[in-house]
């Protein structure tokens, strides 16, 4: 019973720290209308901050201040915040398919900078010993994930409410005014180029936060936990939750981490022990085909956008 | 060292334009970036291997070698077969899935798709034939010697003779047939050309026909001049991209050229980067294009 519990919060921890990236992704593609192809770039560049704010000093790399748990997330915001600046300003002109296609790039230099720059990045080996806070405070697995599941929802809480906050503020039909029709909203005096770089950095600043989560959670970080892979399933959590509604990119983390995890289960069971080294594979064609199967069948997702009809209009 | 660099530019830039032909075609005529579209090489070069067993089982001229070349009849007939394999199952993805999206919803839903297609047919790849690298043959070549101490194997002067070929057939193709004009109607206007009676739907048909051969035929050469591996398509995604977007989508001499200056590009960079930042130059010049010139070096402004 105990070990289902443990497997319970450990499952949630993962799901909600993906939320928070599908969150970020759900304001720059739901909302703007920014497809973002680079979301493993932006949660490395948060992950690596995390991993060189608060982790251990060691010889010959370049970090280790051992600072607060809640500094490195800061720092892992602002550092993924940084680089959306220099990233959108270069990159948001594009259109569509031009912008998947330069982010996409983008997230594979990141990779390959973390892969080669050992003396930031710890090269192929990342960096370990990484704090993880709530080991500060209880003892046992179980308490320490516990500990750290409130910690994660409070950091989903706070990003759910800011978002709907947003969305619901004037700068938030701003955004959707330029999603559908960056011409006519900026003939009304908006400028589309501001916001939509706006909504870039917010956006990456959370996937950021996201990657600076994970490798609190799971103690070291490594270039290949942020292969293009990652970026994939991170859309086809906002696929299948509903794009433009926050409750959907939620509730899309929690339902396609539980389909990976639970496949990873089945697989390491059923498949025969030879033959396991392709149990990933095996994942993969099955997001693959959820993605797919989503948009043909359920394009707007689970639960997709609410259509707002303007209270002025109604009367 | 300059000029083996240049050669081997020219070498790996001949199957990047190979790929980047059928990518090119598809952005500009159906209008979405096939992110899938990598992975049909990597599909070629795996059915490939399999027409190579089926044909050497029946011994006689199948084990012959042509020269000094690694290969004989067998693989040749292979590639053939792996480009009709490889085209049906193009055929077979727009059938099922893209054609059923362009309709249903906004093309940007399309490139989802091909998001979750990629992550399909790569990782089929590895479950079928696992993720060790694999070769046609283990046959031995000698390098040969050309003029400025550059060295290149037979199979590569090969893989550059097949790639003059098949362009100057798309050339004549594109520019002789009707159906090669009807399709250049396409790319320009696809109301316009239905409206002087051009079956669209045959032209898109031919349009994967031909991105899907050529993405076999690429496959293949890379699979005979490098190896065989899951990820041959998917590490050559942003070089597609790049030569596509240099040379402007839709057209073939731009397919053609972007592919060289990206090949060049990638083998002359390590002169002064290092190696392993290699990947990041395709990358590098798509901004740089998008930034000077978004319409590409071939291509016309959409307005």
């Amino acid at each position: 019973m105990i070990g289902l519990v443990s497997y319970i919060v450990f499952f949630l921890i993962l799901s909600l720290i993906f939320g928070v990236a599908v969150l970020g992704l759900n304001l720059q593609w739901g909302f703007t209308g920014l497809f973002n192809a680079g979301v493993a770039g932006f949660s490395a560049i948060g992950a690596y901050t995390m991993a060189i704010l608060t982790g251990p000093a060691r010889d010959a790399v370049f970090g280790g201040f051992e600072l607060p748990f809640v500094v490195g997330l800061i720092g892992a915001m602002i550092a993924s915040g940084i680089g959306a600046v220099f990233v959108g300003l270069a990159t948001l002109k594009l259109r569509h398919e031009y912008l998947a296609v330069a982010t996409f790039g983008i997230a594979v230099t990141i990779q390959l900078v973390c892969l080669n720059w050992e003396y930031l990045t710890g090269g192929t080996l990342g960096l370990i010993g990484i704090p993880n806070p709530s080991k500060a405070w209880v003892d046992g697995p179980l308490a320490q994930n516990t500990l750290y599941l409130l910690v994660v929802l409070v950091v989903v809480g706070l990003s759910f409410a800011a978002l709907e906050r947003i969305v619901k503020s004037p700068w938030g039909r701003m955004l959707k005014a330029i999603r559908e029709d960056d011409v006519a909203a900026a003939s009304l005096g908006k400028s589309p180029e501001r916001v939509r770089l706006e909504a870039f950095v917010l956006g990456c600043m959370l996937m950021g936060l996201s990657g600076a989560l994970y490798v609190s959670f799971i103690g070291y970080v490594s270039p290949w936990d942020f292969l293009p892979i990652l970026t994939f399933q991170i859309w086809t959590m906002l696929i299948v939750g509903g794009s433009a509604n926050n409750r959907g990119a939620l509730l899309g983390a929690l339902i396609v981490w539980g389909v990976w995890t639970m496949s990873g289960f089945v697989i390491s069971r059923v498949v025969p022990a030879e033959i396991q080294a392709q149990g990933g594979a095996m994942q993969a064609v099955l997001i693959g085909l959820i993605l797919v199967a989503m948009l043909l069948i359920r394009p707007r997702g689970l639960i997709g956008e609410e259509l707002h009809v303007s209270r002025h209009a109604r009367s | 060292m300059i000029l083996q660099h240049i050669a081997d530019g020219i070498l790996s830039g001949a199957i990047v334009a190979l790929g980047a032909i059928g990518l090119s075609f598809t952005m500009k005529m159906l209008r979405f970036a096939n992110f899938s579209h990598s992975e049909l090489l990597t599909w070629g070069a795996y059915s490939a291997l399999v027409f190579v067993a089926f044909f050497s089982s029946f011994g006689g001229i199948f084990d012959l070698t042509f020269g000094p070349f690694s290969f004989g009849p067998g693989l040749i007939l292979a590639m053939l077969c792996a480009c009709v394999a490889t085209a049906i199952i193009a055929l077979l993805l727009h059938r099922f899935v893209f054609a059923r999206l362009s309709r249903a919803a906004g093309h940007m839903t399309m490139v989802f798709a091909s998001f979750g297609v990629a992550l399909i047919l790569r990782h089929l790849v590895v479950l079928i034939w696992g993720s060790d690298p694999i070769y046609y043959s283990r046959e031995l070549q000698f390098a040969i010697l050309l003029p400025g101490n550059v060295r290149v194997l037979p199979d590569q002067v090969f893989l550059l003779g097949l790639t003059v070929v098949v362009v100057i057939a798309l050339h004549l193709f594109m520019t002789r047939s009707r159906t090669g004009i009807a399709m250049r109607g396409v790319a320009e206007s696809p109301d316009l050309a239905r409206a002087s009676g051009v079956n669209v739907d045959r032209i898109i048909t031919w349009v994967w026909v031909i991105g899907a051969s050529g993405a076999a035929i690429g496959g293949v050469l890379y699979g005979m001049t490098v190896q065989l591996r899951p990820e041959l398509g998917f590490s050559l995604i942003l070089p597609l991209f790049a030569a596509a977007i240099l040379g402007g989508t839709g057209s073939l001499y731009g397919a053609v050229l972007g592919g060289l200056i990206v090949g060049l590009s990638e083998n002359l960079s390590v002169m002064i980067i290092p190696t392993t930042y290699k990947p990041a130059v395709p990358f590098l010049l798509i901004l740089a294009i998008l930034y000077f010139r978004p319409e590409g070096i071939f291509g016309v402004r959409d307005t």
